[in-house]
């Protein structure tokens, strides 16, 4: 096995394994970078791009660049803030997020990067109010794609570790969106138990299980407790 | 622990009412009608749609910025019967009736003091300028003072039992997801004997009035009508449940023990070409004879009695005005309300000192139906909710009356009788009809005023029209 090696983060120095990630090695040190497709036990895609860091200068996706020995990387600098901002506050102006009906509302990491960015209020652009159908005809779980982020990791689990690839991207550019692998979601084989309905799995309220909502009182939901990336990693795993 | 905060997204925030009357003459410039227009929220009926069954008393929430929590408790209730769970455990009902308690306390008291009392204290006569709540703080700061508590603790025992003061989600189908701690109880029990004194007080100052100004106070825009309300089994006020009652301007019994569920053998609506609001009524009068009146005055006047001391020693003097007679002042709201503060903050009281509310059963389920229906009774009046949701748990049908939609006869005529006062021959809109106007709107508390609570001022545009349907006047407030 090859040596471990240092590099810098925000002036903290890091210990990195050879191809390790930078998101990897700052979570092994207890760093938290900002990340909403990323989450632990599923491969890295690095599509949302809330984990931008600049290494030496040049803006990369913590998530996916390998870290390199003596790299200078910035994450909490005014100007990152910024561009994670915008990054969030366009994912709220593309869906329809109508937070304090959702139940989602406490335990969904956009809303809970939302809060740590500093963004309270709605922006002066349009939002794009998309009209997508619920799909409920599954008797354990709703997809609600208006919430939906594309973050894929509902993709990822289904495919890498259910082995059923439930989930897949259908369309492309502004016209992307999660479908799902049949007519509706009861035309398919997922259950209640796959990794990919799994609550964690999900980082918004767009993947539901059924008749569960608002259970958990306000002041005892998991961002109510903890702000996101407050043990490190951003979502207990 | 973190303090909950949730994001503001725009659409459905934008919910506010503003008011509109406009008075219609005849050949001879006489009042024929004077029509009451609220922009209502029937979009919402359309909004929830295809949303699932749980999401409801949440959504709804967003329907009223005043009264919030009624909409979440009757859309809860109707999403009780969804689920199958007739009789709920003692925590989750008590847990309920604490919240809606707090929010009836909250709303009535936002009504009198920040709204009414300058009315009540000044006068209608008196200078505009000197009749609004600053006003009041100015010349009687200890009684301004009162209020704002007596608020802040109905929000405080709305925030204890929802989770939050405005837009809480704990009322979930089948029960509730909180109990009451034993700090949270303790923090309200240090403050509850204080309200008690000061709900006294207040119900004291609208009783006094009443009888003071009983000239103009049984004359200015009272006329007969039927009421309704729910009461409970024995007949007692109950305004978190209980089954349905109408009397008539006799007080004699239209309907009594309606189980709610049939409200829709019961009572109808009408659709008017001018209005997005319907009209109600009573099936078996007809829309001529059959409509009604809800709300603290109505619910004074269909109970038999109330089951907490203090208020049902008001509630016998409010009857004895009118030797036992449905009372039928529009001004007389005033007091009705204040006698139902009086009531919610004995019943909170009880309440707190009940150890079911630290129960752990929060929940039941049993089974599952397709049609769901919830009423309750809001601190302006009867308020039904009624969906229909499918296999899949998605809602497929939302009627909602409102309290100001069964109030919305009752208001129209209200607003007419002081235009004919006002306007007869003469088709301009004087200052003092504009005031009074504003006051008999304000008696009854429509939802168009939530958005004007806070400054406790109501834009209300009023317009004259002649028999050719010309406008010969306008007037904003
Ligand atoms: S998914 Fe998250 S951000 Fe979107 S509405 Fe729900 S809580 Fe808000
Ligand atoms: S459904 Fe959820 S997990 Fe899947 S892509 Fe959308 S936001 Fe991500
Ligand atoms: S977390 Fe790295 S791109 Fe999404």
């Amino acid at each position: 096995m090859a040596e471990k090696f240092t590099f810098s983060l925000d002036g903290q120095e890091i210990t990195a394994e050879p191809g390790q990630s930078i998101m990897k090695a700052a979570d092994a040190a207890g760093v938290y970078i900002p990340r909403l497709c990323d989450t632990e036990g599923l491969k890295p895609q690095g599509s949302c791009r809330v984990c931008v860091v600049k290494m030496n200068g040049r803006t990369v996706a913590a998530c996916t660049q390998p870290a390199r020995a003596d790299a200078i990387v910035e994450s909490e600098t005014p100007e990152i803030m910024g561009y994670r901002r915008d990054l969030v506050r366009m994912l709220f102006h593309e869906g329809n997020h109508l937070c304090p009906i959702c139940e989602a509302s406490g335990r969904c990491e956009l809303q809970a990067m939302a809060y740590r960015l500093g963004i309270t209020q709605s922006t002066k652009y349009p939002y794009l109010q998309p009209v997508r159908p619920v799909d409920a005809s599954h008797p354990d779980i709703v997809l609600d794609t208006n919430r939906c982020i594309l973050c894929g990791r509902c993709i990822r689990a289904s495919r890498d570790i259910d082995g059923k690839n439930v989930f897949e991207y259908v369309g492309r550019g502004v016209h992307k969106k999660v479908g799902v692998n049949g007519d509706s979601l009861a035309d398919t084989d997922v259950s209640i138990d796959d990794r990919a309905i799994n609550l964690e799995t999900c980082p918004v309220g767009c993947i539901i299980q059924k008749g569960r909502g608002f259970f958990t009182p306000i002041g005892e939901r998991q961002f109510d407790l903890a702000p996101i990336g407050s043990n490190g990693k951003g979502r207990k795993a | 622990m973190a303090k909950t905060r949730v994001i503001e997204i725009d659409p459905l925030t934008r919910v506010e009412g503003h008011g509109k009357v406009t008075i219609h003459l005849d050949e001879n410039n006489n009042v024929d009608e004077a029509r009451l227009h609220i922009v209502e929220f029937r979009g919402f009926e359309r909004f929830i749609l295809g949303r699932l069954y749980w999401e409801v008393p949440v959504i709804v929430q967003r329907l009223c910025g005043i009264c919030p929590v009624s909409h979440h408790l009757a859309a809860s209730k109707a999403m009780d019967m969804i689920v199958g769970a007739d009789t709920l455990t003692p925590t989750a009902e008590k847990m309920r009736r604490l919240m809606h308690y707090g929010q009836i306390m909250q709303s009535n008291v936002l009504h009198f003091f920040h709204l009414s009392s300058p009315d009540l204290l000044f006068g209608f006569g008196d200078d505009v300028g000197k009749r609004n709540i600053f006003g009041v703080i100015q010349e009687n700061p200890e009684l301004a003072m009162k209020g704002i508590r007596m608020r802040k603790f109905g929000q405080q025992v709305i925030e204890a039992t929802a989770g939050k003061r405005i837009h809480g989600t704990s009322a979930v189908p089948g029960g509730i997801n909180k109990n009451l701690s034993i700090a949270e109880r303790d923090k309200l029990l240090q403050d509850v004997d204080q309200m008690i004194v000061w709900a006294q007080e207040a119900e004291n100052i609208a009783r006094d009035y009443t009888h003071e100004h009983l000239p103009h106070v049984s004359k200015f825009a009272a006329f007969n009508s039927n009421h309704m309300s729910l009461v409970r089994g024995d007949g007692a006020l109950d305004l978190y449940h209980g089954r349905l009652r109408a009397i008539d301007a006799g007080g004699n019994i239209i309907f009594d023990q309606v189980d709610y569920r049939d409200f829709n053998d019961y009572l109808m609506e009408e659709v008017r070409s001018w209005s997005y609001m319907k009209f109600p009524f009573i099936k078996r009068r007809g829309p001529l004879d059959g409509w009604y009146r809800v709300g603290p005055l109505s619910r004074m006047n269909t109970a038999g009695f109330i089951d907490t001391p203090l208020a049902d020693e008001a509630h016998q003097a409010f009857r004895q005005l009118t030797n036992g007679l449905p009372n039928q002042m529009s001004l007389a709201y005033h007091w009705a309300r204040m006698i139902e503060v009086l009531h919610c903050v004995e019943k909170i009281k009880s309440l707190l000192h009940d150890q079911d509310l630290q129960g752990e059963e929060l929940l039941v389920r049993g089974e599952r139906r397709e049609e769901g229906i919830g009423v309750i009774e809001a601190p302006r009046g009867t308020l039904f909710h009624h969906y229909r949701v499918d296999e899949n748990d998605q809602v497929t049908f939302c009627n909602l009356i409102v309290s100001t939609t069964n109030n919305n006869e009752a208001m129209n005529r209200a607003i007419s009788r002081v235009a004919k006062e006002h306007l007869s021959g003469q088709p301009k809109i004087t200052e003092p009809m504009l005031n009074q106007i504003e006051v008999v709107v304000r008696a009854y508390d429509p939802c168009l005023s939530c958005a004007t609570h806070a400054l406790g001022q109501m834009p209300l545009v009023v317009e004259v029209y002649d028999a050719e349907g010309t406008v010969v006047d306008r007037k904003s407030s």
